[in-house]
């Protein structure tokens, strides 16, 4: 590891505009066979000039946000007289009661005892970079707080610091408010119960709902397009009825069981709704679920209605406000339906933006009882509605607990019954459940793909739980035995193709992931043996 | 000089309760927030808690009855309030200094309520203290009140040597931050000294409660003991002030955020609390919020900020 200066919280303010840091491979987190093996790690794409000249990318090696970059002195004043403005807001009940008691706790109880660095992966994986320590980010804020919003003057700034304001310090905090995946872990071994990942969210709500400042993947094509079209994929209710009739028919050819999706059902007993990027990039997810509901004889639908068809929430990474509105549609789809109930399917942040976050914004007829597809799927499972043969899943089979589903909704056993049930190679991860890794795609990572930034996802936010990975499968590496590394969450799944292509471990090493789901219909004695095909997708 | 230790003393306990009620209150008042649980929850049901699990587990978890395991939670609280479980659990070297740290502010505590007792029973029922229980009462005072100091104050140096030694924590540390450790080292350290030093018929903390109750400026309070209750009385009030009043913040991180997955029903409290939020009136001035300071949260939250596009 090469012996650099640590930046100072005091070089967020400079105006030098070179990043605070430079990471090298020799810096990170050793990893495991078979990617101790130098040859097996990637360069970094540096950042273009073009990007450099045109964006504020003057935190570290990469650019998540794209700011451009302000034309004169007086357009940065007035940028920093919004972030102040923002700041306030960001502390009164009126803007911000959704969270403001656990931020200003979060502000003025931090010891600083760094306990919460230890437990993350970015810092970790980083190799111990300061810039990425939890409380590097949440130390500025909390100076910013003092100063800016309690009007600390002199004494204030000796019992809690100082921090100088400027352009320069507000651009960089933009992009350093995505570089956590708020995952939570550290808030988990808090011993006062600060959450530095919950900083990191008011942070970036902060900068969209006031300075309308946010990731394009999140804002633009994400929760827009939802609200627009009905998905962030861009599908109409028209697209996507087409695609699940497709999906449908492929089903049915693959299984030798008729598949056939139910559309708008009024009164039916379950409302699914998928994450839509399913039904493009893992079709064979929504259709193993319509083949099993069916199966267990489930009375079901499917909805056109905006957003309906679904269930992705960005807000919940970005913006309280578009997370309320994407909610609603959702709750309203289901009203609309007259269901008993919304079921989620693979999603982590959809489960917990629509069971948890969102249980406090839906009131009166809105609310509608949500429950996790895992849950309905252990139910089926383990209850003996489906005949299943664990042999057909004799292959080494490792879980990921998705931080949505698991340390953040408590939901981590049904889960482990299915897999402990049908996957007799079933081994688990260390450590696992909710004392779990992030994938290094969450709170929206695994669909930003600007610039470099996949570079530093894999390199860093990724790293720690490639480590879990390898360890998992360290026993059976050898390429000749397929292995399955389940992921019942479209975001996780979505950082694995990538991750997993980025270090070539199919071709090398024969690693798939895949959901939960697959798993049960590849094991039902019912249906065409193979359903899991052991290609790359 | 006596009149003047009884007022420091009075005054820092007053400013103390005062200080840290505000505070508490300031917490409890503010509106309930969007649930941001973290699992294990420990008034989960016990079989679930035990893995970290919640309701969510249970099929069709809204038609069963919501458990609220009271022992789960006095559980956790305990451990986490006596023995810093957490800290243990995750950063066991900064533990080895900061749990005699807190015990010894335990004993301290327990030390001024006994101290407090006695000097009650002295002057409402002063013939219970005359005998052997006197004595012993005597004896565990200076027992768990010696233990306190000596505890705290090594737990302080031990904390303020690795706040000056450790590279992790230093560029974090403030002026403020050193200056509390050493208050804590420097006015228990003087307590502890005026009461070595406290001549055997010279009045000792008792006699200065004792005194305090009547208001008896009499009492000649020993010059080194005076300035080491003194200086632990002004810490005592300068405490809410900062962030070492968590023993408050950690009541609200742990009840109202962590643990918090209470259930909003249909036609509940709660959803009678949220319909007043609903009612708000933010001014986020992004033009995709919508917000104007005229219209309410509910206004917000189901405006479509596409509209007029096609679908």
């Amino acid at each position: 590891m090469t012996d650099k200066p640590k930046p100072r919280l005091a070089d967020m303010s400079r105006r030098d505009g070179r990043p605070l840091i430079h990471i090298e491979n020799d810096d990170l987190m050793p990893l495991p066979a078979p990617l101790n093996d130098p040859a097996r790690e990637r360069p970094w794409t540096p950042l273009s000039p073009q990007a450099v000249e045109r964006y504020e990318c003057a935190l570290d090696d990469t650019c998540a946000v794209s700011v451009p970059k302000p034309a004169t002195r007086a357009e940065e004043d007035a940028l920093v007289g919004k972030f102040l403005a923002g700041l306030e807001k960001l502390f009164t009940r009126e803007n911000n009661w959704t969270f403001l008691q656990p931020l200003v706790l979060s502000m003025e109880h931090c010891a600083k005892c760094q306990t919460c660095a230890e437990a993350c992966h970015v810092f970790e994986a980083s190799g111990r970079n300061e810039l990425y320590r939890p409380t590097y980010r949440s130390e500025i804020v909390r100076r910013l707080y003092f100063k800016y919003v309690k009007h600390g003057g002199l004494l204030s700034a000796w019992q809690h610091g100082d921090v100088k304001v400027n352009w320069p310090l507000v651009a960089r905090l933009i992009e350093l408010s995505y570089r956590c995946n708020i995952c939570r872990r550290c808030a988990q071994t808090c011993p006062i119960g600060v959450d530095n990942g919950l900083i990191a969210h008011e942070l970036r709500k902060l900068f969209s709902q006031e300075m309308g400042i946010a990731a394009k993947e999140l804002h633009e094509t994400g929760s827009m397009l939802q609200l627009k079209v009905g998905s962030s994929t861009g599908m109409s209710a028209e697209v996507v009825k087409d695609n699940i009739q497709f999906i449908d028919e492929e089903t049915s050819e693959r299984t030798g069981v008729k598949v056939e999706t139910p559309w708008d059902v009024e009164g039916a007993d379950v409302l699914l709704i998928h994450n839509a990027g399913e039904i493009l990039a893992w079709p064979e997810n929504p259709g193993a679920f319509a083949l099993v509901l069916t199966a267990a004889g489930i009375s079901w639908t499917l909805s056109s209605e905006l957003a309906g068809y679904d269930s992705i929430n960005y807000g919940l990474w970005y913006d309280d406000v578009q997370l309320a509105r994407v909610a609603v549609k959702h709750a309203e789809a289901a009203k609309k339906l007259k269901v008993k109930k919304i079921v989620l399917g693979e999603c982590g942040h959809a489960h917990k933006a629509l069971s948890v976050i969102a249980d406090r914004v839906l009131t009166g007829d809105l609310n509608i009882p949500r429950e996790s597809s895992l849950t309905l799927l252990r139910d089926i499972v383990m209850n003996g509605h489906l005949k299943l043969d664990p042999s057909r899943n004799d292959f080494p089979v490792t879980l990921h607990d998705p931080c949505n589903l698991v340390r953040l909704m408590g939901v981590v056993e049904p889960q482990r019954e299915v897999v402990r049930a049908i996957c007799p190679k079933f081994r688990e991860m260390e450590p696992h459940g909710v004392d779990n890794y992030c994938c290094g795609g969450g709170s929206g990572f695994a669909i930003m793909s600007g610039h470099n930034f996949p570079d530093w996802r894999f390199h860093v936010s990724g790293r720690k739980k490639l480590q879990q990975i390898l360890g998992a499968f360290a026993d059976c590496l050898d390429p000749s035995i397929p292995k399955y590394l389940c992921a019942p969450c479209s975001n996780c799944k979505g950082q694995f193709r990538d991750m997993l292509a980025y270090y070539d471990l199919w071709e090398q090493n024969r690693i798939l992931y895949g959901g939960l789901v697959e798993l049960i219909v590849n094991a039902m004695t019912d249906v065409t043996p193979g359903f899991i095909e052991w290609e790359w997708h | 000089m006596t009149a003047l230790i009884y007022v420091v003393i009075s005054a820092s306990a007053l400013v103390f309760v005062v200080a840290t009620a505000v505070r508490a209150v300031g917490y409890a008042r503010a509106p309930l927030h969007l649930r941001w649980e973290l699992y294990p929850v420990p008034h989960e049901a016990p079989d679930r808690a035990a893995h970290g699990g919640s309701y969510f587990e249970t099929l069709d978890w809204w038609t069963h009855p919501t458990h609220f395991n009271v022992v789960g939670e006095l559980k956790a609280m305990l451990a986490e309030m006596l023995f810093l479980k957490a800290l243990r659990e995750f950063n066991v070297r900064l533990w080895r200094r900061s749990f005699p740290f807190h015990f010894g502010l335990y004993l301290l505590f327990g030390t001024v309520v006994l101290v407090l007792g006695a000097a009650v029973t002295t002057l409402v029922a002063p013939a219970v203290l005359a005998g052997s229980f006197g004595a012993t009462l005597d004896v565990l005072t200076r027992v768990i009140g010696g233990a306190g100091l000596a505890l705290t104050i090594a737990g302080a140096l031990g904390l303020l040597h690795r706040r000056l030694t450790d590279e992790d924590l230093r560029p974090y540390t403030t002026a403020g931050d050193l200056f509390n450790l050493a208050a804590f080292i420097g006015a228990l350290g003087v307590l502890a000294v005026g009461l070595l030093l406290r001549p055997a018929d010279a009045p000792g903390v008792h006699a200065v409660a004792v005194g305090l109750l009547r208001w008896d400026t009499s009492v000649q309070v020993p010059g080194v003991l005076a300035a080491g209750l003194a200086l632990a009385a002004l810490l005592l009030a300068y405490i809410p002030f900062t962030h070492m009043s968590h023993f408050v913040g950690k009541y609200f991180t742990y009840h109202a955020v962590r643990w918090d997955d209470a259930i909003n029903t249909r036609g509940g409290a709660m959803e009678r609390r949220l319909a007043e939020y609903l009612a708000y009136r933010p001014t986020w001035s992004a033009p995709h919020v919508r917000a104007d300071g005229v219209r309410t949260w509910a206004d917000v939250a189901t405006t479509n900020p596409t509209e007029g596009a096609k679908r």
